[in-house]
């Protein structure tokens, strides 16, 4: 099972989990999985089939945009990793 | 990596030995020292991360630092930003701060922008012969109007970000990689990503992310080691993790992928359907924009419950917020909840059906109320958008402070 890193903005919607396994061969198989996990989560990541915009994933150190996009193959040891926009830090 | 400029200041005896542990390393040497002496840096914020960048830069001896910021110290504040005190709460940030700096090194050049940064003064700002900006803002409108300003003068820009437990850093320059939006061509939707006011951060956090936008800043200025060009870096202080991504540059940028002419500041609330600032007109039609939203004050509301009214009062705080303070006999459904419902996502519905959201009649009198007031006006919006009567919600003004203020003088403030 390859697991995915929550970020901590979207933790509110995976019950406060930061690490989640999910099932599949593929990056889209893996986030589907997820958010049949956590269908709170559908929203954010996805409009439609499409990835939305603003959600970046990486595996590894590689933006999955830069691979095959959701067709990159993931091994079952890989980690997936989403990464949240913040802006804080002035106030 | 070569260094950015070319400029060399003398230093007074005084000086070389201030900074003795600096030139006595091959990596700076007396002419590395030089040149942080002829170096200027501009930091965007005088908050978090400021603090830390703006000691840690003056005590390196940067010899001309700019401050951008437009707020007073206030005692909230103190939790993390470490460059003010007890002593300066309510003096401006600008003041505060450039006195600290000051003190701790008087061979620096304080130069301060008592404004908030905007698309109307971000290139006179930043033309004033900056080196190197330094990101550290706290909002999306004002991310990008740093970025694209930088991209366009060609400026590097040392960007941290941080919420809750998590940081981000990165340098992103144009002419030599990419830009913050390669990495984030949109910005998430309003409401997603909570502010550090509303969101809270670990207060050593800002420490952290802040002196390692010093040391990229010191790195460019000496032009040794390996920036943080291309790269990304994120911090997770709870698992005490550091993991570097790599970032590309995106050919088809809207701003580091054309011309620089072409490069044009745009209104950036807009764009990221928020406000930048707190003196800020614009307000997101996302939320309690344009509907006439009633108002009762925290008196209406402590006769309402003595009275026994017919009254629902409702605190759409987060549920840790109610740990620090409440109103007795309140009805507590978080705005996430509330905004979930109103989206009509499928969990959205879910909740409405579980929650006691949906044992309340849609005809009800509704008090709601927050921390201060805003997160209760929005919540009413929403909830006028899935059937509530708007003309019987009423938004308490100053929420649960004003409660402290004028009710409950023993209540904490936060």
């Amino acid at each position: 099972m390859a697991k995915v890193r929550i970020p901590t903005p979207l933790r509110a919607f995976t019950e406060g989990a930061a690490n989640i396994d999910v099932a599949g061969a593929t990056v889209g198989e893996a986030l589907v999985n997820l958010v049949d996990q956590h269908p709170e989560l559908r929203d954010h990541l996805f409009n439609d089939d499409e990835l939305r915009s603003f959600v970046n994933v990486f595996i590894g150190d590689e933006d999955i945009r830069f691979l095959q996009g959701l067709d990159t193959e993931i091994a079952a040891d890989e980690s997936l990793r989403i990464i949240p926009s913040i802006a804080g830090g002035r106030r | 990596m070569t260094e950015l400029h070319q400029r060399l200041a003398d230093l007074s005896n005084d000086e070389v030995k201030r900074y003795s542990r600096h030139v006595i390393m091959p990596e700076v040497g007396m002419e590395g020292q030089r040149r942080l002496k002829a170096s200027s840096v501009l930091l965007i914020g005088t908050g978090g991360l400021g603090s830390p960048l703006a000691l840690y830069l003056a005590a390196a001896g940067i010899g001309r630092i700019g401050l951008v910021d437009y707020d007073v110290v206030d005692f909230t504040n103190l939790q993390r930003q470490v460059i003010h005190g007890v002593s300066t709460v309510g003096v401006s940030k600008l003041d505060s701060a450039a006195t600290r700096m000051l003190d701790l090194n008087p061979d620096i050049a304080v130069v301060k922008y008592n404004e908030p940064l905007t698309s109307e003064n971000a290139l006179r700002i930043f033309s004033d012969d900056w080196d190197i900006v330094i990101d550290g803002t706290d909002n999306f409108p004002t991310r990008y109007l740093v970025n694209d300003a930088c991209v366009k003068l060609g400026i590097p820009n040392v960007y941290g970000s941080i919420f809750r437990f998590e940081g981000q850093l990165s340098v992103f320059y144009g002419e030599q990689g990419p830009c913050y939006r390669c990495m984030f061509p949109e910005p998430p939707p309003p409401g997603l990503v909570p502010s550090c006011a509303e969101g809270g951060v670990l207060g050593i956090l800002p420490g952290t992310i802040g002196t390692m936008q010093a040391t990229e800043a010191i790195k460019l200025l000496l032009g040794i080691g390996d920036p943080m060009i291309g790269r990304m870096m994120l911090y997770d202080a709870l698992e005490m993790s550091f993991h570097t991504i790599k970032i590309h540059k995106d050919p088809n940028c809207p701003v580091c992928g054309i011309a620089k002419d072409d490069i044009e500041l745009i209104d950036y609330e807009q764009f990221c359907g928020m406000p930048a600032h707190d003196h800020s007109e614009y307000s997101s039609v996302e939320d309690a924009a344009d509907i006439d939203i009633k108002t009762v004050t925290v008196h209406d509301v402590k006769s309402a419950l003595e009275n026994g009214d017919d009254v629902i009062v409702i605190d759409v705080r987060d549920p840790h917020e109610w740990d620090i303070s409440a109103i007795d006999g309140t009805l507590r459904i978080p705005k996430p909840d509330i905004q979930l419902a109103k989206n009509g996502i499928q969990a959205g519905r879910r909740l409405l059906e579980e929650t006691v959201l949906n044992d309340i009649p849609k005809d009800k009198t509704l008090y709601l109320h927050c921390r201060s007031g805003k997160r209760s006006a929005d919540s009413i919006a929403f909830l006028s958008e899935i059937g509530y009567d708007l003309d019987k919600m009423y938004n308490v003004e100053g929420g649960i402070l004003a409660w402290a203020d004028e009710i409950d003088p023993e209540m904490p403030k936060y």
